[in-house]
């Protein structure tokens, strides 16, 4: 090493990086590594979002209020927090939704896939790939790209609110089903809506697929849920790509969270290994489920799966958002309106646990409740807990592979982007980065 | 709460001195979902033709950072919940001419303010929720930004929309105190012709106490308002809390109505004291 690097490592000083929040990632976090002769020593990602005590005031509350009340823990993936708290206490319950309901649900779901996917590539990542500070400064260069991430993101939430009357912490979801199905009027009008973007959907996959996006191969464990008959999203098996395959009541026997010290978020591991979830675990493990449009552009963008470059997540995201396309229109033309659009709610005391694909990857709810149906233990484990131990596995990695030569600021920014290929929600466990590098 | 005998119209001068025509803003986060700040990403458009008339200088979320940057509008969303954040809100009131409370979090506490109050204490729910309790840096109460610094102008709701804040947002650029409509939900609600669930289902339905904005979504889908805009002026929370007794609730269940989403605005707080000690 030469120049100003190699004085800093001959002198042993240290060098400290402040930026006080990380843009573009969805809560807070610093980045602290120790580092000799161009490799890592150690690495911790600190997560800074104040700890809100979620599982302890959900304590004593009636299913409803708890369907209000996780809404809350993220207002950008709100209605994965609903759908996956209403299995579980329809399971603790002896409750089954009926078919109407769960492809109701899957349909409302695919409109938090849609905007949080869309918001995602064109406001968060791509002004990584195109050279922009933000996704504001890239509008004047970019409009179209913009414009189309916008509607896409605009859809999305449309679809949400036929459920749920606002995009930001719905309020139709009920034990048993809706508070009302969706006006069969305004439904239409979506599903005209989402015709018209189809192509837009399906040209975002080969462009996210032509950007220059960096070659970074690593090992890593994919999990995500597996289902039967579709795409996992609303419900399936939990899976992964080295033989694992379990009920998601037996979550807890396989997988452990445990607190380290640097963090407000738990982190979770796989019989003691980190592990990935989200958009690219779920591609790699289920691209034998998409739709046939879907499959074919997938094939021609060339991408191999499975894919061990987590840049390719972005593909993943623009994938999912042609799939979800897809199987909302399927389901908006199979739509009729019913009254109720929910079956009663019979509470008993016991035990029920959840698990869906949130947009950020899988989120698991267990709740213990009394025979009146209130919650007397919570506890829930969201993707970015999940994701958190291999982030760290993988900025050591990728930032060795970029070269520990580089400066400090070089070394943020290369760090924010590997980050931000996570879509991590610091909100629900983690928003973004100091760098503190120490060399030796 | 605004403090007593602050005057929004000092605040406006000062924004209306300011000596740029475009004006510079902030959103800045605290302790929250992210939600409220979803207000502005989610507007699509209008955020676009927003960036045209204002400058953005810090929006985390959206990409903007400058922290410090001194501007003429700061909206903040968030309840202040750690002494980093009680530290940080007096830095954003110092560089701020104008202050926007953004959601019942900054405007009331939030969901969060659930802690305040409760038996064990926020430390004691550390220890339940962490392993390592001693690394956890929360203050004991999660509160209101009006309980910490001067606020302009409170925008409510859990979360808020996009009309609300655009609207204030132009009201503010035409040099104009932004009105807030703080009468209760009912009144909306009866405007869209909904069916009464207080009244024809018997649901405890907080919109006779709740303050409008909405769009009287709960009726609209045929269930009970939840009172996430918070308290409306002047509400009648004893005679109400009074109907879901006469309506078969419990004192415990009567009680929760008022501890939720808004627990620690003065009217439910006090209002949910009452019924907890009965129950």
């Amino acid at each position: 090493m030469a120049g100003v690097e190699g004085t800093l490592v001959s002198e042993q000083r240290e060098i400290r990086i402040e930026v006080p929040v990380l843009a573009r990632v969805e809560g807070e976090g610093a980045l602290e590594l120790t580092a000799s002769e161009g490799r890592i020593e150690t690495l911790r990602l600190r997560i800074f979002e104040p700890p809100r005590y979620f599982e302890k005031f959900l304590e004593g509350r009636e299913p409803q209020e708890v369907l209000d009340v996780v809404a809350r823990i993220c207002g950008i993936c709100p209605v994965a927090y609903q759908m996956t708290a209403v299995q579980a206490l329809e399971q603790a319950f002896g409750m089954r939704a009926s078919p109407y309901v769960t492809q109701l649900r899957r349909l409302m779901y695919c409109g938090e896939w849609l905007q949080s996917h869309a918001l995602h590539i064109h406001l968060l990542a791509l002004p990584d790939f195109l050279g922009f500070e933000n996704g504001i400064a890239m509008a004047g260069k970019h409009p179209g790209a913009v414009r189309r991430g916008l509607r896409l993101q605009r859809l999305g939430n449309d679809l949400i609110r036929l459920f749920g009357g606002r995009s930001v912490h719905p309020v139709g979801m009920r034990v048993g089903g809706f508070h009302r199905a969706p006006d069969a009027e305004r439904a239409a009008a979506v599903l005209e809506e989402l015709k018209s973007v189809l192509p837009d959907a399906e040209a975002l996959v080969a462009f996210t697929a032509s950007l220059d996006l960096p070659d970074d191969e690593q090992d890593f464990v994919s999990v995500a849920l597996r289902n039967e008959n579709e795409y996992a999203m609303y419900s399936g098996r939990i899976v992964s790509d080295h033989g694992l395959d379990l009920p998601v009541e037996d979550y807890l026997e396989r997988f452990q969270e445990s607190h380290v010290a640097h963090s407000t978020a738990l982190y979770a591991h796989l019989d003691g290994k980190p592990y990935l979830v989200g958009p690219l675990a779920r591609l790699n493990l289920n691209h034998d489920r998409l739709s046939p449009p879907v499959k074919s552009a997938l094939e021609a963008t060339g991408l191999r799966l499975p894919s061990r470059n987590m840049f390719h997540s972005v593909i993943a995201r623009a994938v999912e958002i042609h799939e979800v396309v897809l199987e909302a229109i399927r389901l908006l033309e199979a739509y009729r309106p019913e009254d109720p659009a929910h079956v009663p709610m019979t509470p008993r005391a016991g035990v029920g646990c959840g698990a869906t694909e949130a947009p950020r990857g899988l989120l698991w709810h267990r709740y213990q409740v009394d025979a009146a149906g209130k919650v007397l233990t919570a506890q829930i484990v969201p993707p970015t807990a999940q994701n958190q131990a291999r982030i760290e596995d993988d900025l050591k990695c990728s930032l060795e592979a970029f070269g520990l030569h580089n400066d400090d600021d070089a070394l943020r920014l290369r760090g924010e982007m590997v980050v931000r290929n996570y879509d991590p929600c610091i909100s629900c466990a983690t928003h973004f980065l100091k760098v503190r590098v120490e060399r030796r | 709460m605004p403090v007593q005998g602050y005057n929004q119209t000092d605040a406006l001068e000062r924004l209306n001195e300011r000596e740029n025509s475009r004006p510079r803003i902030a959103v800045h986060k605290f302790s929250s979902c992210d939600g409220c700040q979803l207000a502005f990403i989610n507007a699509g458009e209008a955020l676009l033709d927003l960036a045209q008339q204002v400058d953005i200088v810090h929006f985390a979320e959206a990409g903007p950072m400058d922290p410090e940057a001194a501007v003429d509008i700061a909206f903040v969303e968030g309840s202040i919940s750690t002494p980093d954040e009680a530290l940080r809100i007096g830095q954003v009131r110092a560089n701020s001419r104008f202050l926007v409370s953004l959601g019942a979090c900054a405007t009331s506490g939030g969901l969060q303010a659930l802690r305040n109050f409760n038996a064990d204490g926020a430390r004691g729910w550390t220890s339940a929720t962490y392993a390592q309790p001693e690394f956890i840096d929360s203050l004991d109460t999660a509160t209101p930004v009006a309980e910490h610094v001067r606020v302009d102008l409170e925008l409510w709701g859990c979360p808020v929309n996009a009309r609300q804040v655009f609207q204030a947002i132009r009201q503010l650029l035409f040099g104009v105190a932004p009105v807030v409509d703080r009468d209760k939900l009912c009144v909306e609600c009866k405007r869209q012709q909904h069916v009464c669930v207080l009244v024809a289902k018997g649901e405890p339905c907080m919109g006779p106490v709740t303050h409008t904005g909405c769009g009287a979504l709960c009726p609209a889908f045929g269930r009970d308002c939840y009172a996430c805009f918070g308290p409306a002026e002047n509400p009648n929370t004893a005679a109400l809390a009074r109907r879901f007794e006469g309506l078969g609730l419990l004192p415990e269940a009567v009680a929760r109505r008022f501890h939720f989403i808004n627990s620690h605005a003065p009217a439910f707080r006090t209002e949910w004291l009452a019924w907890k000690e009965r129950s």
